[in-house]
């Protein structure tokens, strides 16, 4: 192995361990994703998007929360602002990088709680069939006749305003998609010829369901996390600009035009910045998401 | 000893008016350590009795006993998967995409309840002739005669004694078809193991196996030993149709 480079050694197709081989793959997928120049430029602003919020009392210039009615209202471009100030004076720029953390907050809670809930419900229920799947599949249904902000609205209005629960409302708005999508996967896998192997074997539902059928959904799940993304930053957004998410004083991006919006036509950088930073982020997400599903198709063998 | 017998056998799908016979009234008894096959054009019931008797076709009556114990409904205990594998007919759709050939083998060693699995891991592989190096590879960096390999791999890890095979060479080139046959062949001497092999290849069958049935719309039509095929002496019309087709070829 000394005369190999490493980038032999992960592209070798003999691999000789179980950990060379798992790597051997991810360095493959890592290598369809970086031909797609598109979702490198996502991935890119999402790297930033989290050095930004893992850094923000370093980067930010001012204090976010710091009035001074002094300097109201600044443009663009002013001394000691770069992106200006809002109606109360705060520092635009600092507020926007404070804002990424309630951003990846709300992100990565929607991430963690919808699609798992959408893989549970729609596994069991494509697996099981029979009983177990209309039921499932009804009340998946019912949470999908919901337009999706009323009912994030209803649940925020039953729970009270704050961000946690805008995160739960958006979770429980989400997940009935990613239920759908597992569902159908769950459905063509089940019957193919390696899960009646395993089955010939001896395996369980819950075995077969977690080892051998989320491993093949997962990747279009992941996929469809990332496209959605998108989507769950404007319902935060939204929640946060109807004044049902996150709360004053705190620098959510979607509170922040919602503040801006009664000196839209006279000092427009108010809602259009933070606009614009849900938008270079929503693209993003969206970018990475198409460079994925390139990347994870199981169709293709993972090659 | 009988190893497998079937009696009267009838498989459908569906239900009421959409109801498919696709087995009817099969009666086959194949013994201990003796090598059966099933031959037929497409859609004659072949395979549909080896899923009968794995549980995959949950609807039948009749009689399958294996090893004298009679089977019921579709659900199949420990014992009857250490008794009884299957290998399927396309090695493309039968080995998990996302699994490696090692994670096939060691689950099913697992599933079946054996230790030591590194070391029979190895001696799978080599049993069916595919070195260690295969070992940690993903079935897309096989062809498709290693890939039936590794598949037979699965089906002889809980040490069976009967092998149902489904057409297992039937989507593999010639030349790989023989060496799969050959190893097939080779393992039966070697374990003493059972076949029941369904195939639409007279010549695959008449090399293989000790005794044939031919069927035709779900119905065993003829039951004749691998020697008057060779011969060329089968009595129903049909077999000797099926005979012809096949020579003429």
């Amino acid at each position: 192995m000394s005369d190999m480079t490493l980038r032999q050694w992960l592209l070798t197709d003999e691999p000789t361990s179980r950990r060379h081989a798992r790597l051997a793959s991810l360095y493959k997928g890592w290598l369809t994703l970086r031909s797609n120049s598109m979702a490198m430029v996502g991935l890119a602003i999402l790297v930033i998007l989290v050095l930004t919020a893992v850094f923000a009392p370093i980067i930010a210039p001012q204090d976010p929360f710091v009035q001074d009615l002094s300097s109201r209202l600044l443009p663009i471009g002013a001394e000691g602002h770069l992106l200006g100030t809002d109606s109360l004076g705060r520092d635009i720029l600092s507020r926007l990088i404070y804002g990424a953390r309630i951003t990846l907050y709300i992100v990565a809670l929607v991430a963690l709680i919808a699609p798992v809930a959408g893989l549970l419900v729609g596994t069991v229920a494509g697996y099981a069939g029979g009983w177990a799947d209309v039921i499932l599949m009804r009340i998946t249904d019912i949470f999908l006749a919901f337009p999706r902000l009323v009912l994030a609205l209803a649940f925020v209005a039953a729970l009270g305003a704050g961000i946690e629960n805008a995160v739960l409302a958006i979770s429980l708005t989400a997940w009935p998609p990613y239920a759908r999508m597992a569902r159908a996967e769950t459905l063509t896998i089940r019957s193919t010829d390696y899960i009646n192997a395993i089955r010939l074997q001896g395996a369980g539902p819950l075995r077969i369901i977690t080892r051998h059928i989320w491993p093949l959904c997962i990747s279009s799940l992941i996929v469809r996390v990332t496209l959605d993304m998108a989507g769950i930053i404007l319902a935060a957004a939204g929640l946060g600009f109807l004044g049902l998410g996150a709360q004053p004083p705190s620098p959510e991006w979607g509170a922040m035009i919602s503040e801006g919006r009664r000196f839209i036509l006279d000092h427009w950088w108010v809602a259009t910045v933070p606009g614009l930073a849900i938008f270079t982020v929503s693209l993003a997400f969206n970018l990475l998401g198409d460079g994925l599903r390139d990347a994870l198709d199981p169709k293709d063998g993972g090659q | 000893m009988t190893a497998l017998e079937i009696n009267d056998l009838n498989v459908w799908f569906g239900h009421a008016h959409d109801r498919v016979d696709a087995v009817k009234g099969a009666c086959l008894s194949v013994n201990q350590g003796e090598s059966f096959g099933l031959v037929g054009e497409s859609g004659s019931g072949k395979s549909t009795i080896l899923r009968a008797i794995t549980g995959l076709a949950p609807q039948w009556s009749g009689t399958i006993r294996v090893e004298g114990e009679a089977l019921s409904g579709a659900k199949r205990d420990r014992r009857f998967f250490r008794t009884v594998q299957m290998v399927f007919q396309d090695p493309y759709a039968s080995l998990h995409p996302r699994h490696t050939v090692d994670q096939v083998l060691s689950e099913t060693l697992h599933l079946h309840g054996l230790d030591n699995i590194d070391q029979r891991v190895k001696g799978l592989l080599n049993d069916v002739g595919l070195g260690q190096r295969f070992r940690f590879r993903y079935p897309h960096q096989l062809s498709g005669g290693q890939r039936q390999r590794v598949a037979i791999a699965r089906a002889l890890a809980g040490e069976p004694d009967i092998l149902l095979l489904d057409e297992p060479t039937s989507a593999l080139d010639v030349s790989v078809q023989a060496e799969v046959l050959n190893l097939l062949t080779d393992l039966r001497r070697q374990r003493g193991l059972t076949y029941l092999m369904v195939s639409h290849d007279l010549p695959v069958i008449a090399h293989m196996c000790d005794q044939l049935a031919v069927m035709r719309n779900g119905e065993i039509v003829e039951v004749m030993s691998s020697e008057t095929l060779r011969v060329g002496t089968p009595e129903h019309p049909y077999s000797q149709e099926l005979l012809q087709a096949s020579v003429a070829v």
